[in-house]
């Protein structure tokens, strides 16, 4: 009984680690590595290194490396939360675990329907992927999703979902899908084409700005309180009066509100799509028919 | 010469993304009038204050994306096109 439970807590000091490290490791990073910079400039991710390839050298950016740490502080939450799993005497963390997998599981089903109940575990990665990268700016780290790349890559994930969806009636129903008005079809193309552009650009467009708007208040403020003390000798003028707390009520907004709500509305246009694109009655009218057939046929 | 043509550039650029962001102006009427209709909708039925607070939000965010259009347009504009535009003027002058 003591071995079990010590080896329980050594499982959960790794799984912590495995939470917390990254982030520590991210910010370590960002310090050693980040130049040297007066006054304000709003930059893209930055360039960690280059790996040579064959046909066009391999780009590692910050982008690439802090959504990798997201991820393995959402694979080390996720084993935590889902260590020690019981039918009776349940723990805290069952009961969260078990709270966020019945909340993701009432949202598809509502945003959904019955059919895509096993869509739960994706958009329930969206959420997390999302939120939690928005959310690590609260660090000082680069938000991932303030980088087209990441989010496009997503968007385009959703799209071939979406596509998947649509060809499930057979390539005919697919083309028929666009000219329900014959003359409309051109618009029809690209406004499927505009899909996964509009949700890559929505969601980078909001975590960007927010950077981009706090960066300048910031350097408002710093301009401000320098006309107000800048009268005063030596260290006194260079006092950040105004930039104490007022900065983080805007990110309260931008980094905390603002994060999750893109990420719930990702997460609700991907719902949204893939089942809006997915012709239910039609299927389910040939599956019946086909199940039909196939018995006639053996009875024949 | 070469001075007053990069002015120009530089000038245009950042005219350009103050013009693009004249868009602003629609998201924020869409947006304020799905919020009144909204608050409406939850004086007229309290209970059902949840859905109707989810569905606004949805709402807007949608309508939202014209703006952001204009504001990664006007981003592009200022961060991204002088450079461009300077390198293909010097280009073009050899």
């Amino acid at each position: 009984m003591k071995k079990e439970s010590r080896e329980y807590a050594a499982k959960d000091i790794l799984y912590v680690c495995m939470m917390v490290l990254p982030i520590l490791a991210g910010i370590i990073l960002r310090v050693l590595t980040k130049p040297l910079s007066e006054g304000i400039n709003v930059t893209g991710a930055q360039i960690y290194f280059t790996v040579p390839m064959p046909i066009q050298p391999l780009i590692i950016t910050e982008a690439q490396i802090n959504s990798w740490l997201v991820m393995i502080v959402i694979l080390g939450a996720c084993l935590f939360l889902t260590s020690e799993l019981k039918t009776r005497n349940v723990g805290v963390r069952q009961h969260i675990a078990e709270w966020l997998v019945e909340k993701t599981e009432a949202l598809v089903l509502d945003g959904m329907g019955e059919y895509f109940m096993g869509f739960s575990p994706f958009i329930a990665a969206i959420l997390g992927l999302s939120a939690l990268s928005s959310l690590l700016s609260l660090f000082g780290l680069f938000p991932p999703t303030s980088d087209i790349n990441v989010v496009a890559g997503w968007a385009i994930l959703v799209f071939a979902l979406i596509t998947y969806y649509k060809f499930k009636c057979g390539p005919l129903q697919y083309v028929k899908s666009f000219c329900d008005p014959p003359l409309l079809a051109p618009l029809n193309i690209i406004s499927e084409v505009a899909t996964p552009i509009s949700m890559a650009f929505r969601h980078y467009g909001n975590v960007l700005s927010g950077t981009v708007i706090s960066v300048l208040v910031a350097a408002g403020l710093q301009g401000l309180s320098s006309l107000i003390l800048g009268w005063l000798p030596g260290f006194l003028g260079e006092f950040p009066l105004l930039q104490i707390g007022l900065p983080a009520i805007l990110s309260i907004y931008f980094d905390i509100f603002s994060g999750c709500l893109q990420a719930y509305i990702f997460a609700m246009l991907t719902m949204l799509y893939v089942a809006g694109g997915f012709p239910m009655d039609l299927y389910f009218e040939r599956k019946a028919k086909k199940l039909k057939n196939n018995i006639t046929l053996e009875e024949k | 010469m070469l001075e007053l043509a990069i002015g120009i550039i530089l000038g245009c650029c950042a005219l350009g993304a103050g013009c693009a962001m004249i868009a602003g102006i629609g998201p924020g009427i869409g947006e304020g009038n799905a919020v009144a209709k909204a608050c409406e909708a939850i004086g007229r039925q309290p209970e059902s204050i949840g859905q109707v607070r989810s569905t606004m939000l949805m709402g807007c965010a949608i309508a939202e994306t014209t703006g952001l259009y204009a504001l990664v347009i006007a981003i592009l504009l200022i961060f991204v096109a002088p450079n461009m535009f300077v390198n293909i003027l010097m280009n073009v002058i050899g």
